[in-house]
């Protein structure tokens, strides 16, 4: 699938697939990179290492401070794949540097699958 | 993009490493967001203050940034920090958290930031006017600002505000153009609204529902700036609302567009619904009214009520330092202690470390606080008005 790229890189990862908004500030623990809120469905797993999916942004404009965090504690995801990433998570993954695509129909990835972010040529691949 | 030559040479790094890296990310991002050039701001208000939201990591990349010599170039506020700057150690602050709380602060003002922290600047002396295009980060600023008073920004992360203080500049897109403030979805309310935590209730409802989209009120009959604010904060909390208009009530809601929207409405039957959803405890062990940040209005109402009363547990009032020093003034600090609540300034219960001070149930009147306690401040909460929470602790 083709998207925008929104932050430069390359990753490879299993998904972890949200239905809903990640709101990162208050949302996601900055230590562990454990979601924490209450009856998310991704509620207590954790994003490390993932590719994050997810539809968009909400909430709290210090969620860019939260994903530029979970890097910095090596708790960050590999890559996030959004249908429209919005400024916050846009300027936490540009800072943080973590490969960002978005414009991308996430419904055709499932929690569990194998996904390769090329986010230098805004492609995702299911594998 | 376009850019200016006094623009490229910030690329370019003439104006240093700090610019350099900063001016990048508002370049990227006007990329990302079709902007065709880069405006001036009147004023930016960054997030991203509490230690207990940027962490470490936060601390070392603003220190890094101020260490370089890098300074705002307009009137730039702050958000609240994770503690009351004076009063923490009375108030019971950890002595750790304080230590790292101020040298964030330390760092701010190394940039030339005024360090007042609150999430209401517009009371507190960073007031922008009709139409100017201004960068603020936190999420009820900015509903306020472009909603009840007309101004523009987009909802910025707290970096990309601080990139625009440093740089004076924001890239030209979404809520700074005129034809990407029109209404999405129309809002019909039909339930009365007597206090600021049915403001809360609706803004908490509309924002779950249309998630990121300007919603234009229609049917609320009358609201104060303060009641406007709670419905704002609630909407950019549960939601990622960062504009919305209201029939004769906001300024910019007689010139847009509201021809065939889809139409969502609110009766008595959702407020409640939504009132049962945002309790999750029982009996606070606290109450902490002031969030958004209290009006010197909202204090005197809490003064009026508590006066003469002896608390059996805590009440605070989180609110600006300017609105506590006209606390101070007019004798409502005074009231509010004696009867053995508190006023705290420069910080709220959704950033300062509520769970390490011993309380597990927090009762709040805030549509916004009630959507972020649970998750960041491992809170129950008692989410009713007003009268009802100081009732419960007397």
């Amino acid at each position: 699938m083709k998207g925008r790229m929104i932050s430069p890189g390359t990753a490879e990862g299993v998904a972890i697939v949200s239905t809903e908004p990640i709101g990162f500030y208050g949302g996601i623990d900055i230590k562990t990179g454990i979601v924490i809120e209450k009856d998310h469905p991704l509620e207590g797993k954790s994003v490390k290492d993932k590719i994050l999916v997810f539809p968009c942004g909400k909430g709290s404009t210090v969620g860019s401070y939260v994903i530029y965090g979970i890097k910095k504690n090596g708790v960050a995801p590999a890559g996030i794949v959004n249908k429209e990433t919005e400024t916050i998570v846009a300027t936490g993954a540009i800072l943080a540097g973590i490969p960002c695509v978005d414009q991308i129909d996430i419904e055709k990835i499932k929690d569990g699958d194998m996904v390769l972010l090329d986010a230098d040529n805004a492609l995702v691949t299911v594998q | 993009m376009h850019l200016t030559k006094e623009e490229e040479k910030i690329l370019d790094g003439e104006e240093g490493e700090v610019l350099e890296r900063l001016f990048r990310l508002l370049v990227r991002l006007g990329d990302i967001y079709g902007a065709e050039k880069m405006i001036p701001v009147g004023s930016v208000q960054v997030a991203g203050v509490s230690y207990k939201s940027v962490g470490d990591p936060g601390l070392a990349f603003l220190e890094d940034m101020a260490s370089k010599g890098a300074k705002v170039k307009v009137l730039t506020y702050l958000n609240p920090a994770g503690m009351d700057l004076e009063n923490w150690e009375k108030l019971g602050f950890p002595k750790d958290f304080a230590k790292n709380q101020i040298r964030v602060m330390d760092a701010f003002k190394k940039m030339g930031i005024v360090i007042t922290s609150t999430c209401t600047p517009y009371l507190a002396g960073n007031l922008p006017r009709f139409r100017e295009h201004i960068a603020w980060s936190e999420s009820s600023a900015v509903s306020f600002s472009n909603s009840v008073i007309g101004a523009r920004t987009n909802r910025e992360g707290g970096p990309s505000a601080l990139a625009a203080a440093l740089c004076g500049r924001t890239p030209n897109y979404g809520l700074h153009l005129w034809e990407k403030r029109q209404p999405t979805v129309k809002i019909n309310v039909d339930v009365n609204l007597d206090f600021s935590s049915d403001f809360g209730a609706l803004g908490y409802f509309v924002g779950k529902q249309v998630k990121n989209k300007i919603p234009y009120f229609t049917g609320i009959k009358d609201a104060n700036t303060d009641q406007l604010k709670a419905l704002g904060a609630a909407m950019a909390a549960s939601g990622a609302v960062a504009l919305y208009h209201a029939e004769n009530l906001t300024p910019e809601a007689d010139l847009v567009e509201k021809n065939g929207l889809e139409t969502i409405n609110v009766s008595k039957k959702e407020l409640d619904e939504t009132y049962e959803k945002l309790n999750s405890g029982k009996d606070p062990d606290i109450v902490i009214l002031g969030c958004p940040h209290a009006s010197l209005r909202e204090i005197s109402t809490l003064a009026d009520k508590l006066k003469g009363k002896h608390l059996k547990k805590p009440v605070w009032i989180c609110t600006s330092r300017m609105m506590k020093e006209a606390a101070d003034r007019m004798g409502f600090t005074e009231i509010i202690e004696k009867a053995g609540g508190n006023i705290v300034a420069d910080t709220c219960m959704v950033v300062s470390p509520i769970e390490r001070m011993g309380y597990k149930t927090t009762g709040v009147n805030s549509g916004k606080a009630a959507n972020y306690l649970p998750g960041f401040c491992k809170q129950d909460v008692v989410f009713a008005n007003i009268d009802k929470l100081v009732e419960g602790q007397a």
